[in-house]
C-alpha cells in the first residue's frame, strides 16, 4: 500500500503555491469554513486533540493540549506565533511547505487562532529565507482578498489577520520564548519558564508558538478526520509526517511519509534518498538534526517515529536526518557541530555560553593532533557539567554530538591523539585550520 | 572587587573599552519609500509594541545604506521610540546585519555539516584564494565580502551560499569558483541559481 502524500502531494506541479490551486485541487480553505461556520472552537481543540497531533518543531508535544492551556479567562488578545526559523541544521522541510503549499500553513494558521480565540497570528520566518517570505506574504495577500482572512471571515463573525516577520539570522531564535522575545524587537534570548507562553507569551498575553508543519497538518484533520489521521502511522506517533534526508546520500531532499517507515528505508531506500553516493557505505546517522544523538548503521532499522528513536537513545527532533558515509572523522563531525553552537548559543547562561566555547577549543585541539588523551575526559566532564544546567534545552543540544560520538568513537580520538593528526583525512575536507573565534 | 593574583589588572588592559563600535556614519534618514514601507510595517503590531518593528527598520537601513551605522542606529531607536543603546543591542546580535560597509555582493557560505559534507570547507578556501581575502574580508574592488554562515535551511542542495541576505546560489563546487565570480561581476544576481525548489 502505497502512502499517497497529502503536504507535499502537489508541490512538483507548476504553480501549485496560487490560491486557485490550492481552490481547485487541494483543500482551498474549506476546513476553514468547516470550523469556523460548524464548529465552536473548543470542538476543534478536541478534534486535534483526538488525532493525536504532535508537534513538528522538535520536541513533539501534543498540540491539541498545548492549545487547551492558552488561558481562555482574560480579556487580553491572544496570539498564534507560527515558528518558521528553521535553523535546526539538517532542516529543511518547512522551507518547502511554505514555499510551495503556502496555503495550507495560512489555514492551518487561521484554524489556530480561531481555535485558542486569537485573531493574529505572526508567522516568525528566519531572515535568510527572504525568497520564501515573498512567496508567502504575496499568497497571504490572495487570502485577503478572497476574504479567507480579515474581517467577518463566512459571515461566521471571526476576524483573522496572519502576518509575517522576518528574523535575522539566529538559530536560538526557533526556542520558543526568544522567539517571542524576538518578535518583541528584542535579542532572541529565552525566558524562564514558567510562566509558559500559554498564560504569558507575546506582549505578556497568552500565546501558542506551533510550527509550521504542525499547523499544515490542522486543515487536513479537520477536512479528513481524526479516524483518517490516526490510521496514519503506529499508534501516538500518527499522521503524515516530513524528514529531511541529508550529507552523503545520492538523493537528499524532503520526502513525506507515515512514521512507520524505517531510518534505514529513508536513507538507503530507492525511493527516498538512494543510499549512499559514489558506493560508499554508511557510517553514522543523526536523525533528527544537530542537536539529537548519533546513531550507528545497526541503530537504524526501527520506525523514524518520535517513540522508535527515542527508544534507540536518540530523538527524531525535527525528522532532520543527516548520513554521513565511511570518509567521515567523527571528531571532525563534532567539531564542525561545535563550532555551530558556539556560534549560535545565545550568551545567556555560562555553562552554555563558555561550555561551547570550551568544547570547541578542546576538540580543534584533538582534532589537529595536538590533544592529550585526558582531553576526551574533560570533553566529558564539560559535557557533564552543561547538560541540565541550562535555562533552554540547547545546552542539551550542544553536548549530544560530543557524547554520542565519544560513546561510539572513542578509538578514533585516541587515534588523533596517538597519531598526532587525522587518520581519516577526506578529500572533501577543507586543508587549513580553522581560525578558533570565528564571529560571534 | 577581587583580585586574582595571576590576572593583569593593570590600566592599559582594562581601563579602556574594548568593545568594537559601529561607524558613526552620516545622519541617517529614510528615504521617503522607505518610510512608506516601514509605516505600514508597523501596523502590524499593537499599537504600543513599535519596537516589534526594528528588525524591519534595520533591513531597511541597510537596503538603503548597504549596512547599519550607528547614526542610522539612533534614527532608528527615534522611530521605534527606544533608546539607541537598545538598538545596538539588537543590531550586534543577529548576524544578518552589518556593523560596517560590506562589498557590492556579500557572499555568505553555509559551512554546517551537510554543506562541510558536500565540500563547503574547500569552496570557502577557494573564494578565499581567488578573491585574495580572508573570511570576514573584502576584496581590493570592493565588489565582494566573504562571510561563513550556519546551516542556511537547504541542506539538500549543498553546498549553498547567501548573496546579500535575499539570493541564493546552490551546488558550488571548488573548481566553480572562477565562473561563480566572473558571471556575478558580469551579469550581477541574475547569475544566480535562486534556492528554489526547481521543480516546475
Ligand atoms: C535551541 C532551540 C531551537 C529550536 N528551533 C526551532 C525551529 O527552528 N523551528 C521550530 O519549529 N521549533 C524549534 N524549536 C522548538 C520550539 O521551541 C518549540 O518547541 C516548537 O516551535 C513548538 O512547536 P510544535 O509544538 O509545533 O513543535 C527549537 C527549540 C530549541 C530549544
Ligand atoms: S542554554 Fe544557551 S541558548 Fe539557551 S538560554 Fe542558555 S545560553 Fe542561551
Ligand atoms: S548545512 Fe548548509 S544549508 Fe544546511
Amino acid at each position: 500500500m502505497a502512502y499517497e502524500p497529502v503536504l507535499t502531494k502537489f508541490v512538483k506541479e507548476p504553480n501549485c503555491y496560487t490560491l486557485d490551486f490550492y481552490k481547485a485541487k487541494d483543500l482551498g480553505y474549506e476546513a476553514l469554513r468547516k470550523a469556523v461556520t460548524t464548529m465552536q472552537p473548543n470542538d476543534v481543540i478536541e478534534m486535534v486533540k483526538a488525532s493525536g497531533l504532535r508537534g513538528r518543531g522538535g520536541a513533539g508535544f501534543p498540540t491539541g493540549l498545548k492549545w487547551q492551556f492558552v488561558l481562555k479567562d482574560t480579556p487580553k488578545p491572544k496570539y498564534i506565533c507560527c515558528n518558521a526559523d528553521e535553523s535546526e541544521p539538517g532542516t529543511f522541510k518547512d522551507h518547502l511547505l511554505m514555499e510551495r503549499n503556502p496555503h495550507l500553513l495560512i489555514e492551518g494558521c487561521a484554524i489556530g487562532c480561531y481555535a485558542i480565540g486569537a485573531k493574529v497570528a505572526y508567522i516568525y520566518i528566519r531572515g535568510e529565507f527572504y525568497h520564501v517570505q515573498k512567496v508567502l506574504e504575496q499568497q497571504i495577500e490572495e487570502a485577503y482578498r478572497a476574504g479567507f482572512l480579515g474581517k467577518n471571515i463566512f459571515g461566521s463573525g471571526f476576524d483573522c489577520d496572519v502576518f509575517v516577520h522576518r528574523g535575522a539570522g539566529a538559530y536560538e531564535a526557533g526556542e520558543e520564548t526568544a522567539l517571542i522575545e524576538s518578535l518583541e524587537g528584542k535579542r532572541a534570548q529565552p525566558r524562564i519558564k514558567p510562566p509558559f507562553p500559554a498564560v504569558s507569551g507575546l506582549y505578556n498575553c497568552p500565546s501558542a508558538v506551533n510550527n509550521v508543519e504542525t499547523l499544515a497538518n490542522v486543515p487536513l484533520i479537520i477536512s479528513k478526520g481524526v479516524e483518517w489521521f490516526t490510521s496514519l502511522g503506529p499508534e501516538k506517533n500518527n499522521g503524515p509526517k516530513l524528514y529531511c534526508v541529508s550529507g552523503h546520500v545520492k538523493n537528499p531532499g524532503v520526502f513525506e511519509a507515515t512514521m512507520d517507515v524505517s531510518l534505514k528505508e529513508l536513507i538507503l531506500g530507492d525511493q527516498y534518498a538512494g543510499g549512499m553516493k559514489d558506493g560508499r557505505t554508511l557510517k553514522a546517522v543523526i536523525p533528527g538534526g544537530s542537536s539529537t544523538p548519533v546513531l550507528l548503521p545497526d541503530q537504524i532499522d526501527i520506525p523514524a517515529s518520535f517513540d522508535a528513536v527515542a527508544k534507540a537513545g536518540s530523538m527524531l527532533g525535527s525528522a532532520a536526518i543527516m548520513a554521513v558515509d565511511d570518509t567521515t572523522c567523527m571528531v571532525w563531525l563534532a567539531k564542525n557541530l561545535l563550532a555551530f553552537y558556539r556560534h549560535e548559543s545565545c550568551g545567556k547562561c555560562t555553562p552554555c555560553r563558555e561550555g561551547a566555547d570550551w568544547l570547541l577549543k578542546l576538540l580543534t585541539r584533538i582534532e589537529a593532533g595536538e590533544g592529550q588523551m585526558k582531553d576526551i575526559d574533560l570533553l566529558l566532564d564539560v559535557s557533564k557539567n552543561i547538560g541540565g544546567k541550562t535555562l533552554c534545552p540547547f545546552g542539551d543540544a550542544e553536548i549530544a554530538p560530543v557524547l554520542s560520538t565519544i560513546k561510539h568513537f572513542r578509538h578514533e580520538y585516541e587515534a588523533h591523539v596517538r597519531e598526532g593528526c587525522c587518520t581519516i583525512p577526506a578529500p572533501w575536507r577543507g586543508t587549513r585550520a580553522p581560525a578558533l573565534a570565528g564571529h560571534h | 572587587m577581587s583580585f586574582h593574583a595571576r590576572m593583569d589588572y593593570s590600566p592599559a588592559k582594562f581601563h579602556k573599552s574594548e568593545r568594537r563600535l559601529a561607524d558613526v556614519g552620516e545622519p541617517f534618514r529614510f528615504s521617503p519609500e522607505h518610510q512608506a514601507t516601514f509605516d505600514r510595517l508597523v501596523t502590524h503590531y499593537p499599537a504600543e509594541r513599535r519596537k516589534s518593528a526594528i528588525l524591519y527598520a534595520l533591513y531597511l537601513v541597510q537596503e538603503q545604506q548597504g549596512y547599519v551605522s550607528r547614526a542610522a542606529m539612533r534614527f532608528v531607536a527615534e522611530q521605534i521610540g527606544c533608546t539607541p543603546a537598545e538598538v545596538e543591542d539588537v543590531v550586534t546580535y543577529y548576524v544578518m546585519f552589518f556593523q560596517k560597509p560590506v562589498g557590492t555582493y556579500a557572499l555568505a557560505v553555509c559551512r554546517t555539516l551537510s554543506c562541510a559534507l558536500a565540500g563547503a570547507e574547500r569552496v570557502t578556501e577557494a573564494l578565499s584564494d581567488h578573491l585574495g581575502v580572508p573570511v570576514g574580508g573584502t576584496d581590493a574592488s570592493g565588489t565582494f565580502t566573504l562571510l561563513e554562515f550556519e546551516c542556511l535551511g537547504a541542506c539538500d542542495r549543498a553546498p549553498v551560499v547567501m548573496v546579500n541576505n535575499d539570493h541564493w546560489h546552490e551546488h558550488l563546487t571548488p573548481d566553480g569558483v572562477p565562473k561563480f565570480i566572473e558571471d556575478l561581476r558580469v551579469k550581477g544576481l541574475a547569475a544566480l541559481t535562486g534556492c528554489h525548489h526547481k521543480v516546475e
